[in-house]
């Protein structure tokens, strides 16, 4: 009996002459290797929503309990440098897209300073986030053993002003979940960027050796894609943490 | 019975030299490879490995339990070491086992690929679980965790003066080598298939596969931020979980079982895509319902992530809440019950042989069965309150996972070692090493439904006299069991070199891995197959063998 009864072959319909170096060897066509890597990111993106998503609901439900913990915190965050912040990363998310399209065009000077300018771009975000946190550490909201929320019992003249109103110290205490999420969520933020930093300038090393131009790109737009997935959590952030309790 | 078994194969009197072991040699060649197979055999000594370790804190668990004094160690002790059982067995045993061993071998092979999509990764994915393997057992020579698998919150943040901190870090990073394997599987099966394999030509063990890969590609990073956050709760004082700065404890179970829930169906679907080969091909007929058990995978899959909260009846969660997590619980068994009427179906009238990877297959069935029906008990408020926290739960767990899914294992392991390594093991010691372990389970666990029932609470060192009589005849059990794992361990390797040689296809098995040499060559397929024939297409071979008998005669 024959042991091959269910295979007919095919030819793979190439030798090794005929296709780019960068084909790997169990890929049939480059549109396939493509499609696959394109895939295989967006399937990791689905993985950090789940992972970020823990956080949300963490945040959501706290933010149910505690509401007025959660409004008072929140109006003590810095809105000037958190839209600022926002402003630099949607800033970066358009270089990072215009990177991507050099890449596409195999226009390498451009590629170059896209990349230059997505990692100044994301090296002020990480600054800016420094001096919130300087911020933080100074009025003792870092929770953990020196945190103090006796500002939020008494809040002083200036806040009074604003609208604060002064909380019961057992709602009081209940900032400190607040900053807790504030800390992890733009914490692992910041530790998504690092990575993407610290990925954009092998790729940044790699442009100015003259990579990238001979159409194998899919690094490029996969590293695109995670920019914009990690802009994409801030845009969550932002309103979550900074904006929706304002008006009061 | 080894008739089949002992067919002379002419084509290939002896193992053929040129395939992928010997392809390349040298310690970096296995190291730094990009070869689905050779990783699959990296996993296989590593999982194994952290088996045993796992089975020798089993061994101690039992030792303990066989006086009703905790005289072979102390309580703190004893607490240690059922943490690091749990710990092994589960992420570093239960959830990589059948997928990273049996899947990184088969699924490129089977869907008619050359590797998996991303071999890198592939490999990669090996290296973070050696990671998290290595710094567990770190954190248990050095000290120990005493929280249970589960570290549970506040002991875990407050309580515990343990390696709690190293523990979970190595967990979050054992839980990315599970991430990306199941990313890796689901672009392959994607992306990779041959011309003519049509997502309804997919055996069995692809579907299980694939739908445990969706389990744990949406489910492990929940498990990885949860632990973040108890590792922050310890390290830098944040207060999510900490009641004391108005956190939930009981959030962390939300976030801990809704992976952890799934997490079973993670370790237990890929055994039903082994069990559904092995049957169909000792049967010699086309898995029933072939469809139904398909789409009975991805159902489990979906219900998998509605059920976590049985795990909180007794934590305070509302009745309305238990009402309906019951309801979602014992809604999975459906999808499960398909699985089993459809193998029972696909044995009626089928030509049955008993060699060993069928023997396991059996073991499975009617355990992991025992193991479903006392989850009813479990999954009914009512009942489960009486039993929550004895022994009636460690029964279920273990008839589920050990009964169930390392059964799995074991069959697949016989069935599809032939494939791997180019040689039979022998058929007598295999089977009785089956039975051996059929009977030292039973042995050891059906004991503890009963010490249960009469209310025997888990994770004690030390328990009230009238119960030492079942907990003999559980560590005796436990004793037969050993015996019946070690069996394989030494009959396996000695056939590496003295074991019959078995040929292309020792099983006259349909599948694609079945048509290629054993062992295969690093490209798998010289050429890329066209796939024509349909899935578990016996009654094709059975025509072919009568139109060849005719022909001779």
């Amino acid at each position: 009996m024959s042991d091959s009864h269910a295979i007919a072959t095919a030819e793979s319909g190439h030798d090794h002459g005929e296709h780019p170096a960068y084909l790997r060897h169990h890929f049939v066509s480059l549109e396939q290797q493509q499609e696959t890597a394109s895939f295989g990111m967006w399937l990791f993106l689905l993985t950090e929503i789940m992972f970020f998503g823990g956080l949300f609901t963490a945040y959501l439900i706290y933010r149910n309990w505690y509401y007025p913990a959660f409004v008072a915190a929140s109006h003590t965050l810095n809105i000037f440098e958190g839209s600022l912040n926002t402003l630099v990363l949607i800033t970066s998310s358009f270089t990072m897209a215009m990177g991507v399209w050099c890449a596409e065009t195999k226009r390498r000077q451009g590629l170059i300073i896209s990349l230059v300018l997505t990692l100044i771009l994301g090296l002020g975000f990480l600054g800016i986030k420094a001096d919130e946190y300087h911020e933080k550490y100074v009025k003792h909201h870092i929770p953990g053993h020196t945190f103090n929320a006796q500002g939020f019992v008494h809040p002083d003249q200036e806040a009074l002003k604003g609208g604060e109103k002064p909380l019961a110290p057992d709602m009081a205490a209940k900032t400190e979940v607040y900053f807790s999420l504030y800390f992890a969520m733009t914490g692992m933020h910041a530790v998504h960027m690092i990575i993407g930093i610290a990925l954009l300038c092998g790729m940044l090393w790699k442009a100015t050796r003259g990579g990238y131009m001979d159409g194998n790109i899919a690094y490029v737009e996969n590293f695109g894609l995670y920019w914009h997935f990690v802009d994409i959590v801030w845009i969550f952030l932002f309103p979550l943490l900074y904006l929706i309790s304002r008006h009061q | 019975m080894s008739t089949i078994v002992s067919l002379p194969d002419q084509s290939t009197a002896r193992v053929p030299k040129r395939n992928y072991l010997t392809n390349e040699n040298g310690l970096l060649s296995w190291l730094l490879t990009g070869d689905h197979k050779r990783i699959a055999i990296l996993y296989l000594i590593s999982i194994t490995f952290f088996f045993f370790i796992g089975g020798a804190l089993a061994g101690l668990i039992r030792m303990e339990l066989l006086t009703p004094q905790s005289d072979l160690m102390a309580s703190d002790t004893y607490n240690k070491i059922f943490t690091m059982h749990g710990v092994v067995m589960i992420f570093l045993f239960l959830v990589p086992s059948v997928p990273a061993t049996l899947g990184n071998f088969l699924i490129p092979i089977m869907i008619g690929a050359k590797d998996l999509a991303f071999p890198k990764i592939n490999l990669l994915s090996w290296y973070l679980y050696l990671a998290g393997g290595t710094m567990t057992l770190a954190a248990m020579i050095t000290g120990g965790v005493d929280t249970g698998w589960t570290f549970t919150t506040p002991m875990s943040t407050h309580f515990s003066n343990t390696n709690v901190v190293t523990t979970g870090l190595a967990i979050f990073i054992a839980g990315f080598s599970s991430i990306f394997t199941g990313l890796n599987f689901i672009v392959t099966v994607h992306r990779m298939r041959a011309p003519g394999m049509t997502w309804f030509k997919l055996p069995l063990f692809v579907w299980a596969n694939y739908a445990a890969s969706v389990l744990m590609v949406l489910g492990t990073p929940v498990l990885a931020i949860t632990l973040v956050l108890v590792v922050l709760e310890r390290t830098v004082g944040i207060g999510v979980f900490d009641p004391t700065k108005g956190g939930d404890p009981i959030l962390f179970q939300h976030l801990f079982w809704f992976y952890s829930h799934p997490a079973v169906y993670i370790m237990i679907l890929p055994g039903f895509g082994v069990i559904s080969e092995v049957i169909s091909t000792f049967s010699r007929k086309r898995i029933f319902g072939y469809t139904a058990v398909a789409f009975s995978s991805m159902a489990i899959a979906v219900f998998g992530f509605f059920v976590w909260a049985h795990h909180m009846f007794i934590m305070g969660v509302s009745n309305y809440a238990v009402l309906v997590f019951s309801l979602l619980t014992m809604l999975v068994a459906v999808p499960s019950a398909i699985k089993i009427f459809n193998w029972a179906f696909t044995l009626y009238k089928g030509s049955i042989t008993f060699e060993t990877p069928m023997l396991y297959a059996f073991g499975f069935m009617g355990l992991f069965t025992i193991g479903g029906l006392t989850g009813v008990f479990l999954g009914s408020a009512g009942t489960d309150i009486h039993l929550t926290e004895t022994y009636f739960i460690v029964a279920h767990f273990h008839f589920v996972m050990v009964g169930g899914m390392l059964m799995a294992f074991l069959s697949g392991i016989h069935f599809w070692w032939p494939k791997m390594t180019g040689r039979m093991y022998p058929e007598k010691i295999s089977q009785l090493a089956a039975v051996v372990t059929f009977i030292g389970f039973n042995l050891t666990f059906f004991p503890q439904f009963l010490l249960g029932m009469l209310g025997m609470p888990r994770r004690y060192a030390a328990y009230p006299p009238e119960f030492q009589v079942l907990n003999v005849f559980s560590t005796a059990g436990a004793t037969i069991l050993g015996v019946g794992y070690l069996l394989p361990m030494i009959y396996l390797v000695w056939s590496l070199k003295y074991g019959k040689v078995a040929g292309n296809n020792p099983w006259q098995a349909t599948g694609l891995e079945w048509q290629i040499q054993s062992p295969p060559l690093t490209e798998n397929f010289t050429t890329i197959p066209i796939v024509t024939q349909d899935v578990y297409d016996y009654e094709w071979l059975e025509r072919q063998k009568e139109h060849e008998v005719t022909h001779v005669g």
